[in-house]
């Protein structure tokens, strides 16, 4: 879950992602990136949201990708052949291709301990269930309702 | 190359010549980066004698082996040349994400030397590296000259450059990174401006390397969990900013106002305040590259007269033109600043600066004949139209633009001028901390409060607390702080970590990323390093005991009011000392025993 109205813009996500995958220190090889909108006074961390129904996992040719335990979307180095099909099947452009490694840089929830996650400084980028991150949101809109309509406290 | 990159570039502006040079690792071991091995680097090319705007000065930025790296809020870099304002030497150090792209285009810094024929601006991508012509934007804007370099470059590209300050050489010039960033202290923009280098764009793609992965990233995730657990840096500066201070100080009594004559306790400092501002106009906190802490506002004006958008203010601005200048009005104070940010000024120099103009106009030494208005404290128009007017140096703003020192000088009337060596002390007054005093009569680049920042001990109690009335011990206590915040500004993190985090941390991430076994003793001694260095550049540049001083105000003029009513600065007690605790001689000169205790030559 992504929560951009926390984000400080300040890139730790994309320095603990590049180097948890490179040993390497460089943003742009990362597979999270943080989006800054001067005027409007916003950040936003953008990365795989592992879809339910992957286009990348679809469009692999030799099935290189796969669901792993903790739901991730992941990319098994070893069948890759590196033809970037995926790359251009991301409807969310959150896979690209790393020159140094020749490889291709795809989220995998590190393992399940996600860097971006547990490095953000205002919590504008977490690692839970879709249902319970959520309930936060449709919290905010009942409260409001509950102000509206609601009767005194106690 | 672990840390560093290994590499420098030296841009010749007379002749557009461009060459990439090895960093001297020597060097770089005894002084690290950014401030102390930028100093290090300057002194050997340049006379210390020179003026600043000779075409044989130079200028370099400067990043520090951490810069870019997963170090605590390690997005700084530093800009080095003597200071226009001061003539001692000029180190300012900024955020931002510019440092960290410097560094991942294969440098730790650049070299700029002579004077370009037409205006000019430094184009980095990677190994590509070009001086290309800026006369489309000489006389731009930082807001203008910024979008335009970054349409015309890259969209994801960092820029720093000069505003119309720089170019029209205002003493207090800054250079601003991001819009919103700056080397803000001593004019060091007015040098780029007397190069005819109007700005840097850099784009880098490569990856920077640390000595010992797993030993760094705890050293990393330690220092960070650190910062997130203290109340300053975790709690306190992300939610007010560094607004914060101005209750806090006022309570102690230590909040100069209407340029320090009416003690340190402004009646309008809760209209003022970080709590204010955040209530009122805070669209959302910013973070620097890398940084945990968020200090960093974006405020927004909706509507009124002082409608506008922009970054800041910090304390130090929200002070020079709040209480320094009476002024009550926050959105006046918000717009100021922009226009500060915008233009290219220092803003604790140009509120400081106004405020002096002000006492002179209340004491009749400047007329209504010199101004075309009444300057009257408290006045919120006039910060506004004065600073626009400084950017520019239109009418009275000429005179401004030379600082509150060679103004109020110029009208007989120097002690109104709250300077030390000609630079203007910030927000915190000496008279209700012994401790500030001395630490902005010693500072390396005169007035004052990140050459040490004795407000941690002395208000904050951080790590430890010391009463600020007293001179009790506060020499050592200096020496020590003032050598650390040298080693945090040469290895590219941010000052304000050392709230939440010690030399033991910040030691064990410079360890672990360069892969020098230095002890933690060594790393302080690289500040003490520096410090003794910086110092012997201002004795060589002409500067003697004479100078180490503080305005008479500070020294004869008890504080009217507040917790500190009736104190003076008693710096005759606390000087001595601190040359003692530094092994200086009576006259403040380094002895030859420290010095090779050192290894300065």
């Amino acid at each position: 879950m992504i929560s951009p109205e926390k984000c400080l813009g300040c890139r730790s996500c994309e320095l603990a992602c590049s180097f948890n995958r490179t040993k390497d220190f460089n943003p742009r090889q990362a597979a999270v990136s943080v989006l800054t909108y001067e005027e409007a006074g916003i950040s936003v961390p953008v990365m795989c949201m592992q879809c339910e129904e992957p286009a990348c996992m679809k469009v692999c040719p030799v099935g290189a990708i796969s669901r792993d335990e903790n739901g991730a979307v992941v990319s098994d180095p070893k069948k890759c052949i590196v033809c970037k099909m995926c790359i251009s099947a991301c409807p969310l452009g959150n896979i690209s291709f790393n020159p140094s490694t020749r490889k291709i840089v795809k989220c995998n929830l590190c393992g399940g301990d996600p860097q971006c996650a547990k490095f953000c400084p205002a919590g504008a980028i977490e690692y839970k269930e879709g249902t319970e991150a959520n309930l936060g949101r449709k919290k905010v809109i009942a409260d409001k309702f509950k102000e509206l309509f609601g009767g005194e406290d106690k | 190359m672990y840390g560093w990159t290994g590499k420098i570039l030296r841009v010749n502006l007379t002749d557009s010549t461009i060459k990439t040079e090895a960093l001297n690792m020597k060097d770089a071991k005894l002084y690290l980066g950014g401030r102390g091995l930028g100093t290090k680097m300057y002194m050997d090319e340049v006379d210390p004698k020179i003026d600043p705007f000779s075409p044989k000065n130079k200028i370099i930025f400067l990043t520090g082996p951490l810069t870019g790296t997963f170090g605590t809020s390690a997005g700084r870099y530093e800009v080095v040349t003597k200071a226009p304002l001061t003539g001692t030497i000029g180190a300012s150090n900024s955020g931002g994400h510019f440092g960290p792209e410097l560094k991942y285009a294969g440098y730790d810094g650049i070299i700029f030397e002579g004077k370009s024929e037409k205006p000019a601006y430094l184009f980095i991508n990677n190994d590509k590296v070009e001086l290309r012509n800026a006369e489309h934007l000489w006389g731009k804007t930082v807001n203008e000259t910024t979008d335009s370099l970054l349409a015309e470059t890259f969209e994801d590209g960092r820029v720093a450059c000069i505003g119309p300050a720089g170019e029209k050489l205002v003493l207090f010039a800054t250079v601003m990174n991001e819009k919103g960033r700056a080397a803000g202290r001593s004019g060091l923009g007015a040098v780029m401006g007397s190069k005819n280098l109007k700005a840097v764009v850099v784009k880098g793609t490569k990856s920077l390397q640390v000595a010992d992965n797993k030993a760094f990233y705890d050293a990393c995730v330690d220092a960070r969990n650190k910062l997130r657990a203290h109340p300053v840096t975790g709690q306190g500066l992300a939610l007010y900013g560094t607004q914060i201070l101005v209750n806090i100080l006022n309570q102690s009594g230590g909040l100069p106002t209407r340029n320090w004559k009416d003690g340190g306790v402004f009646e309008h400092a809760e209209d003022t305040s970080g709590e204010a501002l955040t209530s009122k106009y805070l669209v959302r906190n910013k973070g620097c590259f890398g940084c945990t802490i968020g200090c960093g506002r974006i405020t927004r004006i909706s509507e009124g007269k002082f409608k506008s958008f922009g970054e800041g203010p910090e304390y130090e601005a929200g002070w020079s033109y709040g209480a320094d200048c009476g002024v009550k009005e926050l959105d006046a104070i918000c717009k100021a600043n922009f226009i500060c940010n915008d233009l290219g000024l220092d803003p604790i120099t140009m509120g400081s600066t106004i405020a002096c103009a002000m006492e002179m106009y209340d004491k009749g030494i400047l007329a209504k004949k010199d101004l075309g208005k009444d300057l009257l404290f408290g006045d919120a128009d006039a910060i506004v139209e004065y600073t626009r007017m400084t950017g520019y140096r239109e009418g009275f703003g000429d005179k401004l633009a030379q600082g509150s020192y060679r103004m109020a000088a110029a009208y007989g009337h120097p002690e109104l001028s709250m300077t030390v060596k000609k630079q203007e002390m910030p927000a915190y007054d000496g008279r209700a901390l012994q401790g500030i005093g001395l630490e902005y009569a010693t500072s390396n680049r005169g007035g004052c409060h990140v050459r040490g920042y004795m407000t941690s001990p002395e208000i904050l109690g951080i790590p430890q607390k010391l009463d600020p009335l007293v001179t009790t011990d506060k020499a050592s206590w200096l020496k020590i702080f003032q050598d650390l915040t040298a080693t945090v500004d040469s290895a590219g993190i941010c000052l304000f970590t050392t709230f939440g985090i010690g030399l033991p941390e910040i030691a064990a991430m410079i360890r672990t990323a360069t892969g020098i076994n230095y002890t933690d003793e060594e790393v302080l001694q690289i500040g003490e390093r520096i410090w003794n260095l910086e110092k012997i550049f201002n004795l060589k540049a002409g500067f003697t005991k004479a100078d180490d001083t503080l305005p008479p105000r500070l020294l004869k003029e008890p504080m009217p009011s507040g917790a500190a009513k009736g104190k003076v600065n008693q710096l005759d007690v606390m000087l001595p000392q601190y040359y003692q605790a530094r092994g200086w001689d009576k006259e403040g000169i380094p002895m030859k025993e420290k010095l090779k205790e050192l290894s300065i030559e």
